[in-house]
């Protein structure tokens, strides 16, 4: 870690230069400065921001300040009682000592466990733009098989951001410019040839909040995460769906994957396949052939493709019981 | 004299409340003022040298005291090796012997400053240029002719007998490395005052340790002080000094202030050993009936350039099942990887892990149940020495765990149990691991506070040997456990055992039982000539000591006089005894194994390619078992640690620079919480007649011996699919 300098900001309104860094939780920041990954000349920790609260929105939805631990957001009454897959999703993330100190934004600016990312003695285009991709041809069976370019394949390795993509949450960012609304959905970019710019956030911008829109009545959701190991381990793949059924018909439905995508993968080819379509597992997994169809295999990651299936299958049959 | 009912009793550990109240003081937790921070830099390639190292900015920074690298570390010595007691090195290159890098993560440098983070800023601000060779990573990249095993042995005529065999089975079995990583990392306090230095260390060794120090720093043997009170777990990584412990050693010596060393995780996975990788080929020749005719082993491992560690695979194969032909060989290849080092089990851990998966494979074949080919194959004696064995009960480990695991139920064909969602798998693999018992030194003290000391330079690595020493002198004098203080970790003490092996407990019990004994005959002594006392003037052979009161023998302990009342009337603190005691007198007439039978269940749940185990059940024949509480602990982590070998553990090296690329604990997995089912461990508890007077065998490395092969069998069973390269992967049961 190098040395850095620490400032407190005492409101939202503050311009970053490129090298400083916004602290929040700082169980991605502070990890990487240790690896000197990132190697800011100055942290500003806005913990002190009045961003911590978790509020009904005059529609019935629900707006999360950026800095609400992920702790209390999964634990929150109308979280747990109406966003579930948010809960689920949050909870088998990390392990509590992280959640007590991971927020909402920081979860959503979460960088990826890619190894060659994480360690400087490596070209990696997403920390050098234009070094190179060890990835590639290396041990790679962590890595995306959706959204990946030949300069990147590390995938997103939120569980946070995945059930809020199906939940098509919007996140509010301030900067020089003023305030904004980004839909969740437009927020993350995919590598590319630009592997380096992972959001559409400008540098000045910074998160206040992330809006829930309501849910229609009698919506259900589940997070289902796949893995080796049964806790504290990043998914292999892992599927959010919320779906509102009318008879034994899917009415409305959105899908959204982790684990096998270079950002938190929301999947309209699958939820087309299913909308208006019987809760019925044929469907099930035509909808999971639809969203993995343009995967493309690494050499180690091969099974993610059917894994992921297997979590909107097996997901979906939950929801929908 | 009776084994009172102490030994073997629930005792909580007598060092369980400083441990779980933060008293206990781990290696870096020793308070030492004035103490500077050593960080390391460690070699980015594989294989080559250092062509220049530039520390201007560096050593420019601030609170930076000094930098050590090969150019100016000052003389660092070899140990004269085996000739020599208590001389063993890991490795036996000195650090920064030369400019030569051997592996990826090999110390190159070491910042000293004034605060950890300086430390480890100026680390990162060390440049170091390479010239680099292509690394060595792969067995299979070594292209020259292994030649003549290693290591070998042979009785009968293996391979004419499996040429003739009328069912054979001929695979390849693998084992991937694994790195022990225990949870306190290896560390260095270096304190020296004049020509004598202190270490505050974590070691499972501490009498080897100091004469390690002081040959590798050209230093007597007494003016080295090893102190290793509390040792956050080794398994086997800390038998032998590392080159942490000297570079902290040659910075304080150097800088003239003590220097802390901690190995950073990161570095825990290239320079303080791992269970290296084995290529088990392995071919079985049986009869139509299970029996087997003909067992060949034979075993590669790698190692480092700067070790000749064997992973000792083929060890148990002659010992384990009756067959009148057995063959078995080893190979060692060299690798640009750090050095491995013996990892709780070593050898019979990845060995049966072969040995009983190509039973199980044989039962497959021959549809026979894994559990009856076992029987089937069970060795009455030992058949690679003609010995009996001195204590085995293996066979009701197996009957008592099938009926606890329902073996009964267990309907043979794959996939033929369901519960829900899952499918059901049930496998059973054999433990086994030599007993072994060998010289140690102890000291026993009774003194008038009403107190007993029993001391030895031995360690407690979280296994109970504190629990064990204080439960002897407990069973000797009758004093309850709450009046002994056990002392250990600190070399100055009379010489004890390593803690390695599974040898400690069967070592250290006759030294501090010969210690009591001899104390508390000089107690008796002191009764029949101190005046005032009942006894003063009886024959000293007819006292006796029961409870902490000299009395006569055949009377009630109550009439007779505390010992410390003796104490107090003579106006002596204290009486004192030292004993030494040597390996078991009859060791070389029988064969000394512990024994045990794993029962592992799994759970398949095929639409999400979910494998979880759950439940275990383990029964062992380990001899007396004298701290319950510690034993049980240790086969319930032996047991999670083997849940952990056949489902998670795995280092693996970038092939292009020789990294462990998941070297952190988010990237090699192991076992979590979630992951452990429930637990079922039952001790036989036998006493083993030839070890000693206790019967007590070591426990350290059984309960892990044989959990992998019994899960891969759970697997095949639930799935179809045999896993014969380590570990359980989910794409390897996705094929299913």
């Amino acid at each position: 870690m190098q040395a850095f300098r620490y400032t407190q900001a005492k409101t939202v309104d503050v311009a970053l230069d490129p090298g400083q860094r916004f602290l929040a939780g700082g169980t991605t920041l502070v990890d990487l400065m240790k690896l000197n990954v990132e190697t800011p000349h100055s942290v500003v920790d806005i913990n002190l921001l009045p961003l911590d609260r978790v509020e009904p929105t005059p529609d019935g939805g629900l707006k999360v300040g950026a800095l609400v631990r992920n702790s209390d957001l999964a634990n929150h009454a109308d979280v747990k009682a109406r966003y579930t897959v948010l809960s689920e999703a949050l909870l088998s993330g990390a392990s509590p000592q992280l959640r007590n100190m991971a927020t909402t934004g920081g979860n959503l600016l979460q960088r990826t466990r890619c190894y060659y990312y994480r360690d400087i003695n490596y070209a990696c285009n997403k920390r050098e733009p234009g070094s190179g991709c060890p990835a590639q041809d290396g041990f790679n069976r962590i890595h995306a098989v959706l959204g990946g370019s030949d300069q990147c394949v590390a995938t997103h390795p939120s569980d946070m951001a995945v059930a809020m993509m199906a939940l098509e949450a919007v996140v509010h960012a301030k900067g020089a410019k003023g305030e904004r609304q980004i839909a969740l959905e437009n927020f993350y970019l995919t590598p590319g040839t630009t592997p380096d710019k992972e959001n559409v956030l400008e540098p000045d911008e910074l998160i206040t909040y992330v809006t829930l829109p309501r849910l229609a009545a009698g919506t259900r959701s589940h997070y289902l995460k796949l893995r080796d190991r049964a806790q504290y381990e990043f998914a292999l793949a892992s599927a959010a769906v919320v779906v509102q059924v009318e008879g034994s018909r899917i009415r409305r439905v959105r899908i959204a994957l982790g684990g096998v995508g270079t950002k938190p993968w929301r999947s309209k080819e699958a939820e087309a396949v299913l909308e208006g379509k019987p809760a019925h597992t044929k469907n099930f997994e035509a909808a999971a052939a639809a969203a993995m169809r343009g995967a493309k295999p690494l050499k180690y990651n091969g099974f993610k493709i059917e894994l992921a299936k297997q979590a909107i299958v097996r997901t979906l049959s939950m929801v929908t019981a | 004299m009776a084994i009172s009912p102490i030994i073997g009793s629930a005792v909580t550990r007598v060092d369980g409340k400083l441990k779980v109240t933060g008293g206990a003081q781990y290696a870096v937790d020793h308070p030492i003022e004035g103490v500077a921070y050593g960080a390391p830099v460690a070699s980015t390639i594989g294989s080559g040298r250092i062509a220049n190292i530039d520390l201007s900015v560096a050593e420019a920074m601030p609170g930076v005291l000094g930098i050590l690298y090969h150019g100016n570390c000052g003389p660092v010595y070899r140990t004269a090796g085996p000739f020599e007691r208590n001389s063993i090195v890991s490795e036996g290159r000195p650090p920064f012997e030369d400019n030569k890098v051997y592996y990826y993560g090999q110390y190159v440098a070491l910042v000293v400053a004034d605060t950890f983070e300086r430390a480890l800023d100026a680390a990162a601000h060390v440049k170091v240029d390479y010239e680099t060779a292509k690394p060595v990573t792969r067995m299979s990249e070594v292209t020259t002719p292994l030649g003549p095993a290693h290591r070998s042995y042979s009785r009968g005529d293996a391979e004419t007998a499996f040429k003739n065999a009328p069912v054979k089975t001929d695979e390849v079995y693998t084992t991937p490395t694994e790195t022990h990583n225990p949870m306190e990392m290896h560390a260095t306090i270096a304190v020296w005052k004049g020509n004598h230095v202190t270490l505050y260390e974590t070691t499972q060794g501490v009498v080897n340790m100091q004469g390690v120090v002081s040959q590798m720093l050209g230093v007597p043997l007494d003016n080295v002080h090893i102190v290793s009170p509390f040792v956050g777990s080794g398994f086997g990584g800390k038998l032998f000094p590392w080159p942490n412990t000297i570079l902290a050693a040659m910075a304080a010596r150097k800088l003239g202030r003590p220097v802390k060393v901690t190995v950073p995780r990161s570095l825990m996975f290239t320079t303080v050993g791992h269970r290296p990788i084995t290529e088990q080929h392995i071919r079985l020749g049986a009869t139509q009936d299970g029996k087997l005719q003909a067992v060949i082993h034979e075993v590669k491992n790698p190692t480092s350039l700067l070790s000749d560690y064997m992973e000792n695979a083929t060890g148990s194969t002659p010992v384990m099942y009756s067959c009148p032909n057995v063959k078995t060989a080893q190979w060692v290849v060299r690798l640009n990887i750090g050095s491995p080092m013996a990892m709780r089990g070593p050898g019979a851990c990845p060995g049966m892990y072969g040995l009983d998966s190509a039973l199980d494979d044989l039962a497959i074949k021959l549809n026979m149940d894994p559990l009856e080919i076992r029987l089937k194959n069970y060795a009455e004696r030992d058949e690679s020495s003609g010995k009996p064995f001195s204590s085995k009960h293996l066979r009701e480990c197996y009957t008592k765990g099938a009926e606890r695991i329902g073996w009964s139920k267990r309907t043979p064909g794959v996939g033929s149990m369901r519960d829900g969602n899952e499918i059901v798998g049930l496998g059973v693999g054999t433990a086994i691991w030599g007993a072994y018992r060998g010289g140690a030194h102890a000291r026993v003290r009774l003194s008038a506070d009403g107190r007993a000391r029993v001391s030895s330079a031995t360690q407690d690595i979280g296994t109970g040997t504190y629990t064990v020493m204080a439960l002897i002198v407990a069973d000797k004098t009758g004093l309850p456990v709450e009046r002994i203080d056990s002392v250990l970790g600190d070399s100055s003490l009379p010489p004890g055992p390593m803690s390695g092996g599974s040898t400690a407990t069967a070592t250290i019990v006759p030294a501090v039982a010969a210690a009591s004994v001899k104390v508390i005959g000089q107690m008796l002594d002191l009764a029949s000539r101190t005046n005032g006392s009942p006894y003063k003037g009886v024959d000293a052979q007819t006292l006796a000591m029961t409870n902490g009161r000299v009395h006569k023998q055949g009377e009630a302990p109550e009439s007779g006089i505390p010992f410390e009342k003796l104490l107090e009337m003579q106006q002596i603190a204290a009486l004192e005894a030292e004993a030494q005691t040597g390996g078991a007198p009859d060791a070389d007439n029988y064969s000394m194994h512990c024994f045990g039978a794993h029962f592992v269940e799994v759970g398949w749940d095929p639409g999400i390619a979910r494998l979880r185990v759950r439940k275990t059940v383990t029964v062992m024949d380990a001899g007396r078992i004298i701290s319950e509480k510690s034993a049980r602990n240790q086969i319930l982590g032996a047991v999670v640690m083997g849940i952990g070998m056949g489902m998670f553990e795995d280092t693996y090296y970038d092939p292009r620079n020789a990294k462990p690329l998941n070297n952190n604990f988010a990237d090699y997995i192991v076992a979590t919480n979630a992951d452990i089912p429930e637990q079922e461990v039952i001790f036989l508890d036998y006493p083993d007649p030839v070890i000693g007077e206790y019967g007590a065998r070591g426990i350290g490395e059984i309960g892990l011996v044989g959990v992998a092969p019994a899960l891969t069998m759970a697997v095949y069973h639930a799935t179809g699919v045999r896993v014969r390269n380590l570990p359980v992967r989910i794409e390897q049961l996705m094929k299913a």
